[in-house]
């Protein structure tokens, strides 16, 4: 049986999201990054699918590297340049190249696993721009999705490649 | 809370154009709310004590530690549901609380709010329950004679078919027993809900579900109280496919709230997901089916055991289309099918993409290769030759009114040229069965192609009243269609504007909350249904809003109706005299009309199985090409090729997602997907351990053809298009398998092993 006498041990910390800094006050040491950014800083974009590391629905850019937000615990991503969904979107009611050519693509139907995508496949583009269709299929595998099948996302990834491609040329 | 979803400007998307989907933005920014998004003021979490046990008698309950933990506002177990004390889709014989005895793992036993779902937790486990375990009823085909786990004994359901003569034989039969394991629907939006006390004395229920109507009634009845004191409001989902049909938590969540006076949040884990959930029933499936020589089929017999679990469910009707769809897709003078569902102490069964067709049709597809082979016939031949045409007689007896192209989608899978054949040595390391992680030579990769054909009735059946309401406002020139169907994905907050703009031909169309509170039911989000009935009534609706439009102009400028027409968002004139915007046409006035929409009535099957039990039917071909590892029976599937019978594409995009996203689901039955079972224990909850395809586990999906032939008496002509992909994607697979092993493989999922120790003790043998 628990012990049920132990009070937690409760903590505050700073976490740097999306460039801005966010006090964290009161938390328990056991709480996930995934956990406080959607409860606490109310960052909701990542999700909760699995919270093992399995599905890359809460994936996050945590010092530019694409990590799962619920295995890595939040106290421990103190002074460290985290980067959400939120980070990744532009302010107003538009899209980014690559949420544009999810959307127009049919990449999103429950739309569950979208924003983790979202940042696996930025992450993607910025890292392998011309990426192939194996290595794409490759770097989306930690990214279920149980809708789709896949195709109409690899076709979102490579209509972003295009549309990448074609506004470096206009530069 | 509420969602109010209006297209962009200058999306004109009427139906059959690819309209992007109206949610398709915000969820993409991350914006949209699924239901574990909700929060509210002063919320508590919520947190479920299940047992550990698949049979046990509960001799002491202890809340009290619970009680006892810092935070926690309430603790609630058997005696504190004031209403009804079960619940059921079909018959409530399921307990929101065990009371005196567990009847599978994860069964609820208690339910905690608290202040952090941490504590949630700590409080759930700090319970204290003596269990007196027994041994548990595990085996489906032992289970119709033991000793009945429940009062209402362990025969969930039970239907014979009986058609033509039953002594008939033809020249030449083939037999097999086959079993499809327990499927989890895996959707990646856990279970989820916020419940929010109201002043009233009722409960608004925020969450995640296939049909709002059902849920408020089952969850009033276990209040106690009255309709429409419990609303029910649909929150953003995250997949469903039939797992939501049936309450996990809805009750449990309501009286947590009612108890505090506080809005309660809950969201399930992975693991409490798997175990909180319907799966798709695994079947045990004897054949034997007898043909002349010339390949006609004669006669197909069918024993079929489907292992419900522990409680109903929608067992019956699972089994009814087991049952009905027995025979496969061909003309089937006689029949005899003899199918029944079962209660044990595994986890309980009911919905998933395909219900029920998904089974038979691995069975069925399996014997055809076999026949074909024993007739030494071409297996495509043999299924042409079978085919069922409009007008043929099904084994139910129900004459196939309907449009029927099942030949016309089996030739155009057919006749698809096939992927090229890398040969195994310049294919990347990567595109190689087992992936980056594999081992074995590249000589020893077979390739394998295989072939089946499906069918599934669309909607509900056998006498259901099955409706739909929906809701046309024209207010200002703007439309706004309202309706309480649930959208899962699936995409029919598209179609619904797709509809609307089609009779107002104006781009501006919100959509309304999908929510008991203000219309009548839609009816659930599952047969394949709601693009025809939800759509039927929203076109209704947008009908008798438009008639009456046209009416108030006519009165009003003193014309005959019959010269007036709505068109192109005006109305106007055949002599051209009138024009008017909707703005103008509407001259200040609203008009709201709310529609219900019903496909026309079915019939129970008799004894013998007999009866005009279903609406409609579709149908569709795969075709999947592997590759085997033959030393570690690890396959890649290379390609799926497959074509559907749609009657009419109203999203071609939509639709492609549909069969794209069905055929990985059958894909993962026929190669990875199972929830492994020991004496009633799930081993494997989790998504480390129950493997879901991913992007490189998916093969890519070609579709050959998407066979428009408009279906009577459906609107716009369109059938349903969820479940045809999910329901011949495995037998194909499984028959690619075959194909590169020469195993009989009469199992599905076809695990490495079945594969490699198959084909060793073959080398033993042959040495
Ligand atoms: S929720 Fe983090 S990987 Fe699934
Ligand atoms: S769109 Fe539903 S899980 Fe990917």
């Amino acid at each position: 049986m628990t012990n049920t006498t132990s009070v937690p041990e409760l903590l505050s910390y700073t976490l740097n999201v999306n460039g801005r800094d966010h006090q964290v006050s009161d938390a328990e040491l056991g709480e996930n990054l995934l956990f406080v950014l959607r409860e606490r800083l109310g960052l909701r974009g990542s999700k909760n699918a699995c919270e093992q590391g399995e599905c890359g629905s809460c994936s996050v850019l945590v010092d530019g590297r694409l990590e799962c937000s619920c295995t890595m615990l939040a106290a421990a991503a103190t002074g460290r340049q985290i980067v959400t969904v939120e980070g990744l979107t532009p302010s107003g009611d538009g899209l980014s190249e690559v949420q544009e050519a999810f959307v127009a693509e049919g990449a999103v139907q429950c739309g569950f696993c979208t924003p983790g995508l979202i940042v696996s496949v930025s992450d993607l583009l910025d890292r392998l721009p011309l990426a192939t269709e194996l290595e794409i299929r490759e770097a989306i595998s930690g990214n279920l999705c149980r809708c789709t099948g896949y195709g109409r996302i690899i076709a979102a990834v490579q209509a972003a490649q295009h549309a990448r491609s074609a506004r470096e040329a206009l530069r | 809370m509420t969602t109010v979803l209006t297209t962009g400007p200058g999306l004109r998307g009427g139906l059959g154009e690819s309209v992007r989907r109206p949610d398709g933005g915000p969820k993409a920014r991350g914006e949209f709310a699924f239901s574990s998004d909700l929060e509210a003021e002063d919320m508590l979490w919520a947190h479920l004590l299940r047992s550990p046990h698949p049979s046990a008698a509960i001799s002491s309950l202890d809340l009290s530690p619970a009680f006892a933990v810092p935070g926690v506002a309430a603790v609630l177990a058997a005696g504190d549901v004031p209403g009804r004390q079960s619940f059921g889709l079909d018959y409530p014989d399921q307990p929101v609380f065990a009371g005196k005895v567990v009847r599978h793992v994860g069964e609820p036993i208690a339910a905690v709010a608290a202040d952090h779902p941490i504590t949630a937790r700590r409080a759930a486990e700090a319970i204290a329950v003596t269990y007196e375990v027994t041994e548990p009823l595990t085996d489906p085909e032992a289970a119709m004679e033991a000793p009945p786990i429940h009062e209402r004994g362990n025969v969930l359901f039970h239907q014979d078919i009986v058609h033509g003569d039953p002594g008939a034989t033809g020249e030449v039969s083939v037999e097999g027993s086959y079993a499809t394991a327990m499927q989890d629907q895996a959707f990646l939006g856990p279970e989820s809900a916020l419940a929010v006390p109201a002043g009233d004395g009722g409960v608004d229920l925020y969450l995640a579900t296939q049909w709002l109507h059902v849920d408020r009634d089952q969850i009033a009845a276990c209040l106690g109280l009255p309709l429409d004191l419990v609303r029910l409001h649909l929150s953003g989902v995250g997949g469903a496919f039939g797992a939501r049909e049936d309450m996990s938590m809805q009750v449990q969540l309501c009286l947590l709230a009612m108890r505090t006076g506080r809005p309660v949040k809950i969201v399930f884990s992975r693991e409490e997901s798997f175990l909180g959930h319907v799966h798709r029933h695994p079947a045990r499936m004897w054949y034997r089916h007898s043909a002349d020589a010339d390949g006609n089929l004669v006669k197909v017999e069918a024993k079929l055991i489907l292992d419900g679990g522990a409680y109903l469910s929608s067992s019956p009707a699972v089994l009814q289309n087991a049952a009905c769809f027995a025979a496969g897709p061909y003309r089937v003078p006689n029949a005899v099918v003899d199918a029944t569902a079962v209660r044990t102490n595994n986890p309980p069964c009911g919905a998933m993409r395909g219900f029920g067709a998904v089974q038979v049709c691995f069975a069925y597809e399996t014997q055809m290769d076999k026949l074909a082979a024993a007739l030494r016939m071409d297996p495509v031949e043999l299924r042409l030759r079978n085919a069922l045409r409009t007008g043929d007689t099904m084994i139910t007896g129900q004459v196939l009114s309907g449009a029927a192209p099942v030949a016309e989608v089996i030739r155009a899978v057919a006749a698809a040229p096939l992927p090229a054949e890398p040969g195994p040595s310049d294919a990347p390391e990567i595109a190689l069965p087992g992936g980056a992680g594999r081992t074995a030579e590249r000589d020893r990769v077979r390739r394998g192609i295989g072939f089946a054909v499906g069918f599934k009735n669309l909607m509900y059946s056998a006498g259901f009243d099955d409706f739909t309401t929906a809701r046309c406002r024209l207010e200002e020139g703007r439309v706004t269609i309202t309706s309480a169907a649930v959208e899962v994905g699936q995409g029919l907050v598209t179609l619904m504007q797709q509809i609307a703009r089609h009779i107002f031909g104006v781009a501006d169309v919100s959509l309304g909350e999908a929510t008991t509170a203000g219309i009548g039911s839609a009816g659930s989000t599952s047969a394949s249904r709601q693009t025809w009935m939800t759509g039927g009534a929203v076109e209704a609706a947008c009908r008798a809003v438009a008639e009456r439009l046209v009416s108030s102009v006519a009165q009003r400028l003193e014309r005959p109706l019959a010269s007036l027409r709505l068109d192109g968002g005006r109305v106007c004139s055949d002599d051209g005299a009138v024009d008017l915007s909707l703005v103008g046409a509407a001259s200040g006035q609203v008009f709201e009309e709310t529609a219900v929409y019903r496909h026309p009535p079915t019939e129970e099957l008799d004894e013998k199985g007999q009866g005009n039990a279903h609406v409609s039917f579709a149908f569709g071909a795969h075709r999947a090409v592997v590759d085997v590892d033959l030393d570690l029976g690890l396959v890649r599937v290379v390609d799926v090729t497959t074509a559907q019978d749609v009657g009419r594409a109203l999203n071609p995009l939509q639709l492609i997602g549909q069969i794209e996203g069905g055929t990985a689901q059958g894909v993962g039955l026929a190669v990875m997907e199972e929830i492994v079972l020991d004496r009633g224990t799930v081993r494997n909850p989790s998504f480390t351990d129950y493997i879901i395809p991913t992007a490189l586990d998916s093969p890519p999906v070609t579709i050959a053809g998407l066979i428009e032939e408009p279906e009577p008496g459906a609107p716009h002509g369109a059938k349903g298009a969820g479940e045809p992909p999910a329901i011949s994607s495995t037998a194909a697979v499984a028959a690619a398998i075959r194909d590169a092993t020469g195993l009989e493989l009469a199992r599905v999922p076809i695990r490495p092993q079945d594969i490699a120790l198959a084909l060793a003790a073959f080398e033993e043998d042959r040495q």
